[in-house]
């Protein structure tokens, strides 16, 4: 804003920098920058959904479910190190919350179309955020006592669990699950758009709600904190930053992204079941994280992408090629785990940072270097093993 | 009553096979401080090389060998090739790299083997004996509870009584000071993974003939129980992977009998919810911290 002027001198640009901003109007706050991001973001995906047929842009509704899901994830395993292997079990939460919100109140009388509708699925919104996040309160109660392995495992036998539990209560519906009403296109958008486009943009507007408070989290004092409870917590301790509040607050806040995707993928699919949230589909989650690169929103959102559609190009190309039948059924599901887990392999040992480090490379942006996991396990990994062994 | 005395000596030759597991667990702990997620993976792939050398020998204890050796080399493999390259300083990619090794191996078990459980045969009778009119324990029930009592007691020898288990503890408390008095540490490291990479696959070779027969996902369970046995116990005390393995196995069982076997999951969870909250540390914790 100063070095444009060549006739002016430094002093000038030394009293610029002094005065109060000449332009206030321009500056925008971290904050403002993120929701206004977040805005053109929004209206360029619900633009998009315009260039594709119904299959794409359901798919493209999947996609933005997930992202919710990845995008909590790379939030809570970047920013605070604690990996969870059940973000598929918070997921299952939501749709929960949203299937059994929705069918009481379209039992209550609320099953009309229009505003009954919207009504409806800003309720069932509101259960599957309780549902999710009362899961993920629990869980983060536990992960606040617990590292690294610990977490984990308790995620992963939750998500072993999750069967069982659908089986056992009859709320939940078995393995069969709950079914939710078809949510039409409201009457004004029938003759423009199809239901599929119409869901793709329930999805992106419900993954920008998700996903947005994520990025002021993360962008703010909470971010902050969250770095300093990963990076040290007993410095951050000694800074007056609670590590177990931290901890807690941050596996909430994921968890509640994750029960918006889970809402999402049920009202897309119209059903919400056990079978769509096993084990496979939650470490799946956290392939897209960590290839996407931990803690990058932008890499969740990528990996979110890979991992809807990567199985699915899989499948097309097995059957386009046209291997025997046999082989089809086993390679179907089971060549893209292969890729995924050797993507996540790789990416690790050979390539930390993911897809997000390879764009920023691409176009660095050196007067404000993003803040990258990267750099923080640079700083705390010890050129020895660590002590406490 | 008879019921109930059957459950629990059903229960304890399960628990012991889980109790194997965890120690498997925990010798991979105490070596390289890292829960190898990718061992029931290693550990399934192993059965199924004992299940081709079965198939072709006829000879269960030739499988067995197979089962041994190749779960040994497996791990061996994984330490030298993946962790070892791992970065050190945080627990977060030793575990990312295990869970990509995971979906690898069982992937590839699903590609080339299929979806369907193959049959495996028991190398004992398992109609359980009859005394006094309460069946108790089958044959193979007891070939378990002898196989993996004598491997504890095994390795309780070899940890505590050998030279060997003395460098293997050394170089895990102390890698540093260990090298300055001349063990080889990563030589050690790399052992401790061949152990338990074997043992896994003794417990998993014991599991499934009981189980609904082999296929890439036999051992998921197992390891869910195994680490919950770990964190029921501490993941760096064998005598706690021991009792607390016969404690799940014993709780399992009864739920199964009682509740019917799809409660049995949320049993074991709730117990690993339960520990984790009350009591963090493990119940036969050391002074090892495990929350900061």
């Amino acid at each position: 804003m100063t070095a444009t002027r060549p006739a002016e001198t430094e002093e000038a640009a030394v009293r610029d920098a002094r005065r109060p901003d000449p332009r206030p109007a321009r500056r925008l706050t971290p904050t403002q920058r993120i929701l206004l991001r977040a805005v053109v973001l929004t209206l360029l995906a619900v633009a998009a959904t315009f260039l594709l047929d119904p299959y794409r842009n359901y798919q493209l509704a999947v996609v933005a479910a997930t992202f919710c899901a990845t995008a909590g994830l790379t939030l809570l395993v970047g920013l605070t190190g604690q990996l969870s292997l059940g973000h598929a079990v918070l997921m299952a939460a939501g749709g929960y919350g949203y299937a059994l919100t929705v069918n009481a109140v379209a039992g209550a009388g609320l099953d009309g179309e229009g505003a009954a509708g919207a009504a409806r699925v800003a309720l069932g919104l509101v259960g599957a955020l309780l549902a999710s996040g009362a899961v993920g309160g629990l869980l983060g109660l536990a992960g606040a006592r617990l590292r690294g392995p610990y977490l984990a495992g308790l995620t992963l036998a939750m998500v072993v669990a999750l069967p069982a539990l659908t089986a056992q209560v009859p709320a939940l519906g078995g393995d069969q699950g709950l079914a939710v009403p078809f949510e039409g296109v409201p009457g004004a958008l029938s003759r423009l758009i199809v239901v599929e486009q119409w869901h793709a943009w329930v999805a992106i507007v419900v993954a920008a709600l998700a996903v947005t408070p994520l990025a002021v989290l993360r962008s703010g004092r909470a971010g902050l904190r969250m770095r300093a409870v990963h990076g040290n917590e007993a410095a951050a301790r000694l800074s007056g930053v609670s590590p177990a509040r931290v901890k807690v607050g941050a596996f909430v806040a994921s968890s509640l992204a994750a029960g918006l995707g889970g809402a999402v993928l049920c009202l897309v699919t119209q059903s919400v079941g056990p079978g769509r949230y096993d084990l496979a589909f939650s470490l799946l989650l956290v392939v897209a994280a960590v290839v996407g690169g931990l803690g990058s929103l932008g890499g969740a959102a990528a990996g979110a992408a890979l991992v809807v559609l990567l199985p699915w190009l899989v499948d097309t190309v097995t059957s386009a090629i046209g291997v025997p039948a046999d082989l089809e059924e086993r390679l179907s599901g089971n060549l893209a785990l292969l890729v995924f887990g050797a993507l996540l392999i790789v990416v690790t040992l050979a390539w930390p940072g993911g897809l997000a480090r390879a764009a920023t490379r691409r176009r660095p942006r050196p007067a404000r270097p993003r803040p990258h996991p990267r750099g923080r396990t640079d700083a705390t990994a010890s050129p020895a093993r660590p002590t406490e062994r | 009553m008879d019921r109930l005395v059957f459950l629990l000596a059903t229960g304890l030759a399960r628990g012991l096979v889980v109790a194997l597991f965890a120690l498997s667990l925990v010798i991979v702990w105490r070596a390289a401080r890292l829960v190898n997620f990718a061992q029931a993976a290693v550990a399934t792939v192993a059965v199924f090389a004992a299940f081709a050398v079965t198939g072709a020998t006829g000879s269960f204890w030739a499988g067995l060998g197979a089962a041994l050796v190749s779960g040994a080399a497996l791990n061996a493999a994984v330490e030298r090739g993946l962790m070892r390259r791992v970065p050190s300083g945080s627990p977060l990619p030793g575990m990312i790299v295990a869970i990509g090794l995971v979906m690898v191996l069982q992937s590839a078990l699903g590609i080339a083997f299929g979806p369907r459980h193959r049959p495996m045969a028991a190398p004992f009778d398992e109609r359980p004996f009859v005394v006094g009119g309460v069946p108790l324990l089958s044959p193979y029930d007891l070939f378990v509870l002898i196989v993996a009592l004598a491997v504890v007691g095994l390795l309780a020898w070899l940890f505590n009584g050998t030279s060997l288990g003395l460098q293997l503890r050394a170089s895990a408390a102390a890698p540093e000071v260990s090298r300055l008095l001349g063990v080889r540490v990563p030589r050690m490291v790399t052992l401790g993974w061949a152990l338990s990479g074997a043992v896994a696959a003794l417990a998993a070779l014991l599991l499934v003939p009981t189980e609904l027969g082999l296929n890439a996902h036999s051992a998921d369970l197992l390891f869910v129980h195994a680490f919950t046995v770990a964190v029921l116990g501490g993941l760096d005390s064998p005598t706690g992977a021991l009792l607390g393995g016969i404690a799940v196995g014993v709780l399992v069982s009864l739920v199964t009998g009682y509740l019917g076997a799809g409660v049995a999951p949320l049993a074991v969870l709730a117990l690993l919810t339960l520990v984790l909250l009350v009591r963090p540390g493990g119940i036969f914790a050391t002074a090892q911290v495990r929350a900061a």
